[in-house]
C-alpha cells in the first residue's frame, strides 16, 4: 500500500544513508569497559541498584526504573562495577551519573536470562510489565519506555498501532539495515507489541526510498501469515521518502489522515507509534530472554573510513564503535548523536552508546560545514520557513517572539507544537539558528511558567494562613468574651448555689 | 456671513467642552476607581515570598499600599530589579532603581534545617508566611523546600541557630521533546 504525505510541509533532503546500508551488519564483540548513562535519552535517569565493587552478569539488573518515564538498565557484560558518577555522557549537558562496568572477559550470563516460554499466552497486562522489566524503550531516538506507551494505549482505547521504519533523517540508516536483516524479528515484535496495545490494527509504515527493507518486510509478513495461520491485520505502507515523515505526528497523519490536536498525545487519538527498532529488540526478548543489552546503530559520516551499522553492547565507548568503521578517516568536525538534522554534538569519543543512539555521525567540514561559523543575517521575511514547517507554525514570528521573551505571544503561536525538526534553520537564507532559539525559548518559557506557579502556590498558602490566624483570633476573642460576659452577671445558678 | 460663522463655530466649541468637561467631573467624582483589581493587578508582579522586607506584612498589603500611593514601587528585594521595572510600566511611573534601605537582591533561596540540632521547640512554625515548615513540639521540624520562599523569617525565633538558608536547588531545566506519548 502506497501512501501520500498528508502533513502540511516538509522537505526532501539528501539522504546519505548509502554508504552505510550496503553491507550486512557488523557485531561487535564485547568491549572491556561499559559506560552506562543512567538517563538512556528519556531525560529521566534510573535508580542504580548495584554498587562499586558488586560483580555483575549479561543481563544482570543494574538500575531500576523509578519513573514512568525511566527506564531499566541491564548489565550487557558480565564483570564489576567500577564506578558509579558523573561522567561525559551522551546527554545535554553533555554530563550525566553513568555506571561503569569493567568486563572481566567471562561472559557469564545471569540466570534470569533465559528464552521465555510463553510471549503468546501472555495476558497483555503481563505482557506490559515483562517489557518495563526488560528496559525496553524507544529505540528510534527517544529513548520512552515502551510499557508507558502501551499502558497509555490500553487506557486510551488505541485503534491503530503504527509501528515506524520510516527513518527519515539523513545519514542514519540502522532501522533500514535492521528491516533488511532481520525483519522476522520486527515482524515477530509488531505482533507482541498489537497484542499489548489492544490496538484493532498494525500497520508497519516505511519510505520509499528502501526497496530492500520494504521488500523484506512484506516477505516476513507473507512468512507469518503462512506460518502461523494468524490473521494479524499486519499490513504494510509505503510512504513517501519526505523529512520530517518518520516525525511520530506527521507519520500518524501521512497514516491515518488524523492530525492530533495540539497539547494531546497520540494515544489520546487513538494510535500510538512504535520504532521497528524497538519492535526487534521486544522479539530478542521474547526469543532470547534477553533484556535490552545491544543495539544497532549507524557510524556513518565523511570522518570515518568505512560507515556501517553495527550491533553493539549498550554503553559501548564511540571510539570502539568508530574502530569498528575502519576509525577515523580526518580530524572530525563534529560528533553528533543522531543524524544532522536533530542529532546533538557530543563532548567526546568516550561516552557510551544508549538506547536512544540510533546514529554516530562522524561529520566532517564537508558534511555540516556550510552552517558551521556562518554569520547570521537579519531576517528578510522571505516565508521560507513557514512553507517548510511541518508543524504549520510560523517560525518567522515565533523568532519575533523568542527574541522579545514574548511569552504569551510564544504559547499562542504554539512554540510548544515545534518538534525541533530543524527544517526551518536549513531553509534560512539568513543563516538564522532558528531551532537553537526556539530550543532556548521553550526552556525560558518553562521557567517562567514553573516560577509563575510556584508565587501562585505561596499566594494561596499564605492566604489560607492568613484566613486560618483571623478565624482563630476571633474565637479566642468571642470565648473571652462569653467568659467575661458570665463572670459579670452577679445572680446566676452556680454563683447563687455555693453562696 | 463669514464673521457669523466663526462665532458661532467658537460657540458650539466653546459649549461642547464645558459640558463635557462637566460630565467628566463629574463622573470623575462619581464613578470609583475598581482600587481591587488594581491591587490585584500589581499583587500579580510581586514574588509572593510574603517576607515583608518593604514592611509590610505580606505581597498583597503592599500591593495595597502601592495601588493607594502610601508605598513606592522600589521596596521589594526579592523581585529585584525586573518587578520595579514590571509596576513601572502597570502604573506609568518612572523607573526608579531598588532603595536598599529595604534590602539587597539574593539568588533564589530555600530554609534548610539542621535536624540533628533541631530542639524541637516549634517557634519556626508560626513565623513561615506559608505554612513551609512541618514538624510539633519536640519532634524534629523540617522544611517542604518545594514550598519555601526563602523569607528568612524563620531565623529569628529560632533559639538553636539551627536554620540556614541554602540556595534553590537546580530545577531541571532541561529541554524536554514536547510530550512524549
Amino acid at each position: 500500500m502506497a501512501v501520500r504525505s498528508t502533513f502540511p510541509a516538509g522537505l526532501a533532503l539528501d539522504a546519505h544513508k548509502q554508504q552505510a546500508c550496503g553491507a550486512p551488519i557488523i557485531e561487535l564483540s564485547q568491549p572491556p569497559r561499559v559506560t552506562l548513562a543512567l538517563d538512556q535519552g528519556s531525560g529521566y535517569d534510573a535508580e542504580p541498584v548495584v554498587t562499586v565493587g558488586d560483580t555483575v552478569a549479561v543481563g544482570t539488573l543494574v538500575a531500576r526504573a523509578n519513573h514512568l518515564y525511566a527506564s531499566a538498565l541491564h548489565a550487557p557484560l558480565a564483570g564489576t562495577v567500577v564506578a558509579i558518577g558523573m561522567h561525559e555522557a551522551a546527554v545535554e549537558g553533555g554530563r550525566g551519573v553513568c555506571i561503569v562496568i569493567e568486563s572481566d572477559g567471562s561472559g557469564r550470563v545471569d540466570d534470569r536470562v533465559r528464552p521465555v516460554q510463553s510471549a503468546y499466552s501472555l495476558s497483555p497486562e503481563e505482557l506490559i510489565q515483562c517489557l518495563r522489566d526488560a528496559g525496553i524503550a524507544g529505540l528510534g531516538g527517544a529513548g520512552f519506555p515502551t510499557a508507558t506507551k502501551l499502558v497509555s494505549a490500553r487506557a486510551g482505547g488505541t485503534q491503530t498501532l503504527l509501528l515506524n521504519g520510516a527513518e527519515c533523517e539523513p545519514w542514519i540508516c540502522s532501522d533500514d539495515a535492521l528491516m533488511r536483516c532481520a525483519a522476522d524479528d520486527v515482524v515477530l515484535g509488531a505482533f507482541l507489541l498489537h497484542r499489548a496495545s489492544g490496538a484493532g490494527r498494525c500497520v508497519i509504515a516505511i519510505e520509499d526510498d528502501k526497496p530492500e527493507a520494504i521488500a523484506a518486510v512484506k516477505g516476513a509478513i507473507g512468512r507469518r501469515r503462512a506460518d502461523a495461520q494468524r490473521d494479524d491485520d499486519l499490513t504494510l505502507a509505503v510512504v513517501p521518502a519526505m523529512y520530517p515523515q518518520g516525525a511520530e505526528r506527521q507519520l500518524i497523519t501521512t497514516i491515518t489522515g488524523i492530525e492530533i490536536p495540539s497539547g494531546n498525545l497520540p494515544a489520546e487519538a487513538g494510535v500510538i507509534c512504535q520504532n521497528v527498532a524497538t519492535a526487534a529488540a521486544v522479539a530478542r526478548w521474547a526469543t532470547l530472554g534477553e533484556p535490552i543489552l545491544t543495539r544497532v546503530v549507524t557510524v556513518t559520516g565523511g570522518g570515518v573510513v568505512q560507515p556501517c551499522n553495527v550491533r553493539a553492547p549498550i554503553g559501548t565507548p564511540l571510539s570502539a564503535l568508530i574502530a569498528a568503521a575502519g576509525g577515523y578517516r580526518s580530524v572530525p568536525l563534529r560528533l553528533i548523536a543522531g543524524g544532522s538534522m536533530t542529532g546533538r554534538a557530543l563532548p567526546s569519543d568516550e561516552v557510551g552508546l544508549t538506547k536512544a543512539m540510533n546514529c554516530v555521525l562522524v561529520a566532517t567540514q564537508d558534511d555540516i560545514g556550510s552552517r558551521l561559523g556562518a554569520v547570521e543575517s537579519p531576517c528578510i521575511r522571505c516565508g521560507d520557513c513557514s512553507s517548510v514547517c511541518p508543524a504549520g507554525l510560523l517560525p518567522q514570528q515565533l523568532h519575533r517572539a523568542a527574541l522579545a521573551d514574548a511569552h504569551d505571544a510564544l504559547r499562542h503561536l504554539g512554540l510548544r507544537d515545534c518538534i525541533d525538526c530543524g527544517l526551518c534553520d536549513y531553509v534560512c537564507p539568513s543563516q538564522i539558528p532558528l531551532t537553537d532559539r526556539f530550543r532556548d525559548a521553550r526552556r525560558r518559557l518553562n521557567a517562567a511558567e514553573a516560577t509563575a506557579q510556584k508565587a501562585a502556590d505561596a499566594r494561596e498558602r499564605h492566604e489560607l494562613r492568613t484566613r486560618r490566624l483571623q478565624e482563630a483570633a476571633t474565637a479566642e476573642q468571642q470565648a473571652f468574651e462569653s467568659v467575661r460576659n458570665r463572670a459579670r452577671q452577679p445572680g446566676d445558678d452556680s454563683a447563687g448555689g455555693t453562696n | 456671513m463669514s464673521s457669523d460663522a466663526i462665532v458661532t463655530a467658537v460657540l458650539v466649541a466653546a459649549a461642547l467642552a464645558v459640558t463635557l468637561g462637566v460630565a467628566l467631573g463629574w463622573a470623575a467624582s462619581r464613578i470609583e476607581p475598581d482600587a481591587d483589581s488594581l491591587v490585584e493587578r500589581i499583587d500579580a508582579l510581586l514574588p509572593q515570598t510574603q517576607c515583608g522586607q518593604c514592611r509590610y506584612p505580606g505581597c498583597r498589603p503592599y500591593a495595597a499600599a502601592i495601588a493607594s500611593g502610601a508605598a513606592e514601587i522600589d521596596r521589594c528585594p526579592p523581585g529585584g530589579a525586573a518587578t520595579v521595572r514590571a509596576l513601572a510600566a502597570l502604573l506609568d511611573r518612572s523607573q526608579r532603581p531598588l532603595d536598599p534601605a529595604f534590602g539587597v537582591p539574593k539568588p533564589p533561596q530555600v530554609a534548610w534545617i539542621d535536624e540533628d540540632k533541631c530542639i524541637g521547640c516549634a517557634r519556626c512554625l508560626p513565623a513561615c508566611p506559608v505554612d513551609a515548615i512541618v514538624g510539633a513540639p519536640r519532634q524534629m521540624h523540617t522544611v517542604i523546600t518545594a514550598q519555601c520562599t526563602g523569607c528568612e523569617l524563620c531565623l529569628p525565633p529560632c533559639p538553636v541557630d539551627c536554620i540556614e538558608l541554602r540556595p534553590v536547588p537546580a530545577v531541571s531545566l532541561r529541554y524536554r521533546q514536547p510530550r512524549a506519548a
